[in-house]
């Protein structure tokens, strides 16, 4: 029972950073595509702005999710981490290159250092989250079992890179959504126009990516792609499909800022309809979640120290989005810092 | 010790040596910034406070860049930290995957309070502009706590390693009957905790006073420099005596806890009473010490307060059971470097204290500058020293006699370990040597714009400074005109 909780906690996680971590790597995914310094500098003057107060609260997920793994399903974080080393190790290096180039670009004033920091940032937004995804669809596809050693099988299959390339559609679907409505607070209306395009191509992404995704079956996958395709899995795939129109709908009317609810809908409810498939596994078909469980005292604890966190942290994270979105937030000027 | 995992200690795989490094390359590039996340953020306050409350311009810029550089910091600890936490699984999968459970609480809570951390110091750093100073100001006020819950984490697990405990081992070896509380109060907790934060607020403090004291020994004598030398300096020089006696209860503790790891710090080879204590000297193979110096009886002294008290050496457990002449070696060097350093802060403290006593006044004298901008990397060594005594201390254990560094290790082969670590390194030395350039940049941009120099021509005409008030209008951003951007 603890461990079933547990379970969901750590699926909720995963869930939290594919849309908290999803919109900051695709806001990367858009800069890196944003053209050259002088015709891509509004649209990453609005990335950079848009992104600031909360990339580092959106990678406290990630922690997160590692830490229940290790705690609450030992045998599952060492199985998944020995045998998808390599997508790991490289998604490990792509985040730190992510962080320490964004956190540098600010406060470097040389174009050409700046272009640098760019780069690295808006290069490795775009890996990260590749491998994230193909480390998702390593375990999906049936290839991983405790004991499996790293091989390159494991995660360069169909499924993996299907799941990777997923993972980055829905970053950039998730990030020009947030950065369509960003854009309208701000007061740049000609952004506006800018990213919503960008939206609805990555609404298209999605959309033939997952289809391709259900369409092609590996023999490996049978498992959970038969839960994707029938009973809770199959309601869950749907509902995403149906959020993800509702978000291409809402994005053409005036209330584009409620297609930030919608995206993160898409996103949650993919995340969910691939935890329900692989019921009752960890690691389809060979850990369920039962065997993978730690010691019960400790998970008990963790559902603990969750609920107590909830409840110091939840109205801080309200108010930091909350100052966010009403503009309190803004970075130290020059003038700040000098007499 | 069962016979598989005799057989397996034997065989050293060839993935350690490169795991090894990595996992110590990367802990010790993680633990330089820890101190300025830990404690940054108090030295802030503190000088915020004192800038409301005096309403004293100077006190208030000065926090305003120490936010501004706890911006950049702030990041950089968090990606390194996250590498940390993937080489759980990508080094030490054995170690997860046996004692996880048992352990793993700490992270728990220390993963909880990053994120009360990351959210409040967000709010910090970007609320200077249009929160009202005192909703600002007491926002920041729960940071140092949730720095020092975070800190509580790490340490358990940390302490856990040293003297785990709070599980009986099953049948299969693995454990059962976890009890949370005391895998997380472990004998060595309380020690290390408390030796562990003092030493964090210890090192910001000289770091920052360090960087002002440069200043003034290049002539910036100004209020400026005098305040921003002065508040995290007496911070530090407060706290310098009480980590001495923290540093003597925990070595003592290490005595009582973790004699094998006690034994190789200083270097005893056979149990016995009236051990000598050596300062540096290098351990032999046959247990003799060559070089440095010997003072009779003083071990003893030092860990039970007697001649008599009865010391256990190196040579009291099988050679696989404990550090090797070389480990033992370098945990003694990081010993005697850390309280080498710890003794001679203590005298710089009382420096201070003695003008400021007499004179109410900082020390005239260069050389206390000088020791004062050095006492801040002298306190990084320190930090660094401890670390090493700690985890070199405790070879062959990864978890102290319940499973050794060798059984944890990753099967990834030992080339694919090299490459990724070359990779790590590398990324490492440039995102550092940007950090520091990125600082050195700020610093110099502040002191000519102090200097009445104007900020136009420290910044190059192609600087493009996107980064000025958080426009609400469109028209207050860079190339709103053109609209460069937009669809065409
Ligand atoms: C500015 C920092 C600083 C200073 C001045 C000192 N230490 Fe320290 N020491 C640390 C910073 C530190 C540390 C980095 O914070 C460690 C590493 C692990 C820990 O808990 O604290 C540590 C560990 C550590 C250990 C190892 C504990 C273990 O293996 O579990 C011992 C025995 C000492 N210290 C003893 C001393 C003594 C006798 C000092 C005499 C002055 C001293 N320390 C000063
Ligand atoms: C193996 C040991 C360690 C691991 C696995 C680890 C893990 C981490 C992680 C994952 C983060 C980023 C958290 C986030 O995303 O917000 C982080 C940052 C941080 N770590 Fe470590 N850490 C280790 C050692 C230490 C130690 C010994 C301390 C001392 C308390 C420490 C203190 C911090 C602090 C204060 C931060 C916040 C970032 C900052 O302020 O610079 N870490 N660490
Ligand atoms: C943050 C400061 C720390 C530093 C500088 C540090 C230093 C080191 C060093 C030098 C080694 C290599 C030992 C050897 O190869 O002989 C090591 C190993 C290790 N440390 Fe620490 N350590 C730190 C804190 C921690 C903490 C807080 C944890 C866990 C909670 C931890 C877990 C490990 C592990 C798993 C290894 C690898 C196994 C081993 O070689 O013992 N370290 N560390």
């Amino acid at each position: 029972m603890t461990a079933v909780v547990v379970a969901w906690i750590l699926l909720i996680a995963i869930a939290a950073y594919a849309c908290g971590g999803g919109v900051d790597y695709g806001a990367g995914f858009w800069d890196l595509l944003a053209g050259g310094a002088e015709r891509g500098r509004r649209p990453r003057w609005l990335i950079d702005h848009a992104m600031a107060p909360v990339w580092e609260v959106n990678n406290v997920w990630l922690i997160f999710v590692l830490v229940l793994m290790w705690t609450g399903f030992p045998v599952f974080f060492q199985t998944v981490f020995t045998a998808l080393w390599l997508p790991l190790a490289l998604a490990a290096v792509g985040m730190v290159l992510r962080g320490a180039g964004f956190a540098l670009r600010k406060p470097t004033k040389r174009l050409a250092q700046r272009r640098i920091y760019g780069a690295v940032f808006a290069i490795s937004s775009l890996v990260t989250p590749f491998f994230f995804g193909t480390v998702v669809g390593g375990v999906a596809s049936g290839r991983v079992a405790p004991g499996t050693t790293a091989s390159a099988d494991v995660w360069a299959n169909t499924t993996s890179i299907l799941t990777g390339l997923l993972a980055v559609a829905a970053t950039a679907l998730l990030g020009a959504v947030f950065l369509t409505a960003d854009a309208r607070r701000f007061g740049a209306d000609d952004l506006v126009g800018y990213f919503r395009l960008r939206a609805w191509i990555g609404c298209a992404m999605v959309v033939a990516v997952g289809v391709i995704g259900l369409s092609v079956t590996d023999p490996h996958t049978s498992y959970v792609h038969h839960g994707l395709t029938h009973g809770p899995g199959l309601f869950l795939v749907i509902a995403a499909a149906v959020a993800l129109a509702v978000t291409a709908g809402l994005l053409a009317g005036p209330a584009a800022g409620y297609a930030r609810y919608s995206s993160v809908a898409v996103v949650a409810l993919s995340v969910a309809a691939w935890g329900v498939a692989q019921r009752p596994y960890l690691v389809p078909t060979s850990l369920t979640v039962q065997q993978g469980a730690g010691a019960s005292a400790p998970l008990q604890w963790m559902i603990i120290v969750a609920a107590v966190a909830l409840v110091l942290i939840g109205p801080a994270v309200v108010l930091l989005y909350r100052l966010d979105t009403h503009g309190v937030l803004e970075p130290l000027t020059d003038e700040d810092v000098t007499e | 010790m069962n016979a598989a995992a005799a057989l397996l200690a034997d065989s050293t795989p060839g993935q350690l040596l490169p795991a090894r490094e990595m996992m110590a390359f990367t802990l010790a590039s993680h633990i330089m910034l820890v101190p300025f996340g830990v404690a940054l953020p108090f030295v802030t306050l503190v000088m915020h406070y004192r800038g409301m409350r005096k309403n004293d311009p100077v006190a208030l810029l000065l926090a305003r860049r120490w936010s501004a550089v706890m911006a950049v910091q702030f990041a950089i600890g968090i990606v390194t930290g996250t590498v940390l936490s993937f080489e759980f699984g990508l080094l030490w999968p054995g170690m997860m995957g046996r004692w996880g459970d048992v352990f793993g609480l700490g992270f728990g809570v220390e993963a909880w309070a990053f994120f009360l951390e990351a959210i409040l110091i967000a709010i910090y750093l970007y609320g200077w502009r249009r929160l009202k100073p005192r909703t600002h100001f007491w926002l920041g006020v729960p940071l140092p706590l949730a720095a020092l819950m975070g800190a509580f984490g790490i340490i358990a697990a940390n302490s856990w390693m040293n003297t785990p405990q709070g599980f009986t081992l099953g049948a299969d070896g693995n454990p059962v009957d976890v009890t949370v509380r005391q895998a997380v109060f472990t004998p060595m907790f309380g020690p290390e905790y408390w030796h562990f934060v003092v030493a964090m607020f210890l090192t910001a403090g000289y770091v920052v006073a360090g960087v002002y004291a440069v200043g003034w020994l290049r002539g910036r004598r100004d209020r400026y420099h005098r305040l921003g030398f002065t508040v995290p300096f007496t911070v530090a020089a407060i706290l310098t005596p009480l980590q001495f006696f923290l540093g003597d209860n925990i070595a003592r503790q290490v005595f009582q806890k973790q004699p094998i790891k006690f034994a190789a710090t200083e270097l005893v080879w056979n149990t016995g009473t009236h051990v000598p204590e050596y300062l540096f000297g290098r351990l032999q193979e046959d247990g003799t010490v060559k070089g440095g110096l010997k003072f009779p009886q003083l071990d003893s002294i030092l860990a039970g307060f007697s001649p008599d008290t009865q010391v256990t050496g190196l040579s009291s457990v099988p050679a696989a059971d404990r550090p090797t002449a070389t480990q033992a070696t370098i945990a003694h060097w990081a010993f005697d470097i850390m309280a080498t350093i710890g003794s001679v802060l203590i005298l710089l403290a009382l420096w201070y204290a003695w003008c400021w006593w007499r004179r109410r006044d900082l020390p005239a004298s260069r050389w206390f500058f000088r020791s004062a901008a050095v006492a801040g990397v002298a306190s990084v060594i320190t930090v660094e020293c401890g670390w090493i005594t700690t985890e070199v201390g405790r070879q062959p254990w990864i978890v102290y006699q319940n499973m050794r560094v060798s059984e944890a290790v990753t099967p990834t082969a030992a080339a694919s370990l090299w490459t990724m670590f070359g990779i790590v390194a590398a990324v490492y030395v440039l995102i550092f040597g940007a950090f520091l350039t990125v600082l050195l940049k700020m610093r110099t941009r502040w002191r000519l714009a102090g200097s009445g120099a104007a900020a136009a021509s420290v910044d190059p005409p192609e600087t493009d400074t996107p980064y000025g008030p958080r426009a609400e209008h469109a028209a207050a951003a860079p190339g709103a005109g053109g609209a460069p951007g937009s669809e065409s």
